[in-house]
């Protein structure tokens, strides 16, 4: 899952965003055990970024004295991390178990048929991006969406198709 | 003249997604506006267990129930109930569902019906931001009790002597743990607390840590203090936002008060707490797993022993606990053990949580005693069945668990008779199947996951998920074979055996439970061609009905040109074109085509 980008305040520039990187590393190598806090620096880092840039795992890597293999091991393993840059919106679409079973595979096939992408892509437009996520809390409404950090609940085929038009008509203005 | 009312918000995950928070600013406008600020107290509350009727109101004295509210909604509570005095019976809960009763009553632990609440005991009563509302309801009493008249041997004999279990799935005893950890010599040690909640169609330890974070600290400082560990680590996962923030409040406001850090309370046992973010692995919630996660490498398992109670984080005694269990613990501490074996059965004592879902009427968080029955729970508290339709399993222990049906609605629940029954107590998660779901395909589902979930480590695991899963695909899309059953049957038990932790050896559960219990389902699949709750696409068979008003749309979007029929006439589908493509059904404006 792709954490919010900081639409509210103006947004930050590569260099600060490095510097923020630099500043969270210096402070938890003050830390007992300061390869322990590699997976909060890429957390603080996607954060930041949206994803892991290639570059910065470098910089990670020079600054922590970890080798860029193994945070690449790390960064790979987990599904919260984002290797590209994810679209403007994301969809995550609650594939748990609750939301199966009020019809979550024909919502997640509806969407993906609309945008034409598949789990874990982007729209070419760079629009949206898909992920399937587990239980999003809110099984009384299965099933369920989360387009960035809001809930569409009990949602059909169509409501979701309407639901994506809205968004494509927000950026259109 | 106006009464004094204190005012309840739910702030839970589900009653914010559906706008809570407006709600509270247009509440609060609305009081300004009437001059009732001063006369109202608005706070927030954990999810109070009705989410399916959010956004949610509490308005007390009195305890009404508001629900499904819009911000329109407000100013007319807020004229006719607040300044006039006369509730609003159209927009007040008014079924009188257990959660209700439990509701009118609450802060008492007492039976209410089904439910009772320990571990939930202060979810939608607190505010979870305030250290002061805690404090106000025993908060913190219990690790006073431990550190000034108790001996760590004394409160470990005590959790030991409750009979609690690990509520992360395995229940594990969780008094023989604290034993062993506590028996380690040297320094340091350390008590971890699992909030990974790994299972997908679950919110419990969620919902715990949103409502009621204190109770979690202080029951890790409690075990801090029995096992002689200074040092407390919740590994949450990065999803749970709300969570997060709420923990993190709590550890710094506990810090302000002195109730964690050097010295707690004029003892000499110092404790402090710090988060560390999963990152979205269900491997990870395996104990091993997560500590690898912590160490900042990848999570994969290593066999045990060397169990964490010996050799866990950064190589020392580690004492990693659910985070339902932890909640446990200032109860048990505060109450003693003798009462906490009052509740629940022979071999399970206290209560479960349960994040009830899927195919019933109330949704939500519960808290029943342990021996508590299927249908209690579903029926009682749930509400039954929605829409008329047929019960057809529960599903109990997520990705590791399995499908009950009907036979065992009986079974008092604990984490034996549910084993034997052929599922799992597991974390809590409990979903309610109708006969709209094929249970191949929810079998499917659950396979699907864990062998995506699968770190890779052992060739049982991650290789003979992929083969079972390739036959059940195969099943589900009409190819099935003879001998396929047993096929599964056999792989299945391997994996189980031969997998190193408990992802793999649970895995194959999910498809063997429904094998056990619903073989037939599994038999018209293969023999019939048949999917009886017409889930499976390639085995329905579409039909236009009389519904059909010849607009023609189907017939434009089927791609093999299988329909046929003019301007205004009941088209027909030739089935021998047909590829069962679902495209027509979507289409189709008139409901006019049929599953069958
Ligand atoms: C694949 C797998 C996933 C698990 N996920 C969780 C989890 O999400 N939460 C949890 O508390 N325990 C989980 N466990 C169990 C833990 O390994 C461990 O037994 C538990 O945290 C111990 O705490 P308890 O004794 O209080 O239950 C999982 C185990 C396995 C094998
Ligand atoms: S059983 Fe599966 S998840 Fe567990 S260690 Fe083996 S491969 Fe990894
Ligand atoms: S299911 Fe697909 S192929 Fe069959 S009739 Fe409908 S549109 Fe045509
Ligand atoms: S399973 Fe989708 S919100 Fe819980
Ligand atoms: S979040 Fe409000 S009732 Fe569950």
């Amino acid at each position: 899952m792709a954490t919010q980008t900081q639409e509210l305040t103006a947004p930050l520039t590569d260099e600060q965003k490095l510097a923020q990187v630099r500043e969270f590393i210096a402070e938890v190598m003050t830390h007992e055990h300061p390869d322990s806090y590699l997976i909060a620096v890429l957390h603080r880092t996607q954060e930041l970024y949206g994803y892991l840039p290639t570059e910065v795992m470098d910089e990670i890597a020079q600054e922590m004295g970890i080798p860029t293999a193994h945070i690449w091991g790390v960064a790979t393993f987990y599904h919260y991390f984002n290797l590209a840059p994810p679209g403007k919106h994301v969809i995550s679409v609650c594939l748990g178990t609750a939301c199966y079973v009020r019809g979550a595979a024909q919502i997640l096939q509806t969407i993906k048929d609309e945008l034409k992408i598949d789990v874990g892509d982007v729209t070419e437009d760079g629009l949206f991006s898909l992920q399937p996520a587990r239980c999003l809390g809110a099984c009384g409404l299965a099933p369920v969406v989360m387009i960035d950090d809001k809930i569409h609940g009990e949602l059909t085929p169509k409501k979701v198709t309407q639901l994506i038009n809205q968004y494509r008509k927000q950026a259109n203005k | 003249m106006t009464a004094t009312y204190r005012i309840i918000v739910c702030d839970g995950t589900s009653c914010l997604n559906s706008g809570a928070r407006t709600l509270t600013t247009v509440l609060k406008a609305q009081l300004d506006k009437h001059g009732l600020t001063d006369k109202t107290t608005v706070s927030l509350s954990g999810c109070l267990g009705m989410c399916d009727k959010g956004p949610i109101v509490v308005v007390n004295p009195g305890y009404t129930l508001y629900g499904s509210l819009t911000e329109g909604d407000i100013p007319e509570i807020v004229e006719e109930h607040l300044v006039k005095g006369k509730p609003i019976a159209r927009l007040a809960i008014q079924e009188d569902h257990l959660y209700n009763r439990f509701f009118r009553v609450f802060g008492d632990a007492k039976f209410f019906g089904h439910q009772m609440r320990v571990t939930l005991r202060n979810c939608g009563i607190i505010d979870p931001e305030s250290i002061d509302d805690y404090l106000s309801l025993r908060g913190y009493e219990a690790l006073a009790k431990a550190v000034t008249d108790m001996t760590p041997q004394q409160v470990v004999a005590e959790v030991e002597k409750s009979g609690l279990r690990g509520r992360g799935g395995a229940g594990f005893p969780t008094g023989t743990k604290w034993k062993f950890t506590a028996a380690q010599v040297g320094t340091p040690k350390y008590v971890i607390c699992n909030a990974d909640e790994g299972d997908p169609g679950a919110f419990m330890d969620r919902s715990a840590i949103e409502g009621d974070p204190h109770t979690i600290v202080e029951g890790m400082a409690i075990g801090g203090y029995a096992v002689g560990s200074s040092k407390g680590i919740v590994y949450i996962r990065a999803e749970y936002p709300l969570a997060i923030r709420r923990i993190t409040k709590a550890i710094e406001d506990a810090r302000a008060h002195g109730l964690l850090g050097e010295n707690i309370l004029g003892s000499d046992f110092s404790f402090d707490m710090e988060i560390r973010l999963g990152a979205g692995a269900f491997v990870c919630g395996e104990e091993t797993a997560l500590i690898h996660s912590i160490e900042g490498a990848r999570g994969m398992p290593r066999p045990r022993p060397p169990y964490p109670s010996v050799q866990g984080l950064f190589g020392r005694p580690t004492l990693i606990n659910n985070v339902e269990t932890w909640a446990n613990v200032p109860v048990i501490v505060l109450d003693g053990a003798n009462w906490f074996r009052t509740v629940g059965t022979e071999t399970s004592k206290g209560t479960k949580v349960f994040a009830l879902a899927g195919k019933v009427v109330n949704t939500g968080l519960i808290e029943v005693p342990m021996g508590t029955t299927l249908r209690q729970i579903i029926y009682d508290v749930g509400g039954g069945i929605p829409g008329g339709k047929a019960f057809k399993a529960v599903q109990t222990g997520g990705p590791s668990g399995g499908c009950l049906p009907e036979q065992y609605l009986d079974t008092p629940i604990d984490y034996d008779s549910l084993a034997k029954a052929g599922s799992i107590m597991g974390s809590g998660g409990m979903i309610v199947i109708d006969e709209d779901s094929c249970m191949v395909d929810i079998a499917k589902f659950f396979l699907e996951f864990t062998q995506n979930e699968s770190c890779g480590k052992c060739t049982p695991c991650r290789e003979g998920t992929k083969r079972m899963l390739e036959i059940l695909t195969r099943i589900t899309e009409g190819k099935g074979q003879a001998g396929d059953i047993d096929k599964l049957e056999r792989l299945g038990k391997m994996i189980q055996k031969a997998s190193l932790c408990g992802l793999g050896q649970s895995a194959p559960n999910p498809v063997l439970s429904t094998i056990k219990n619903f073989r037939a389902e599994y038999e018209e699949h293969i023999h019939d061609k048949r999917c009886r709750a017409r889930v499976c696409e390639n085995l329905v068979t579409y039909e236009i009905t009389e519904k059909c008003v010849g607009c023609g749309a189907c017939r434009k979007v089927c791609p093999v040109t299988a329909i046929a029929g003019g301007p205004k006439k009941q088209h027909v589908i030739d089935q021998d074109k047909c590829i069962k493509c679902g495209q027509c059904f979507k289409t189709c404006k008139f409901e006019a085509i049929a599953k069958v």
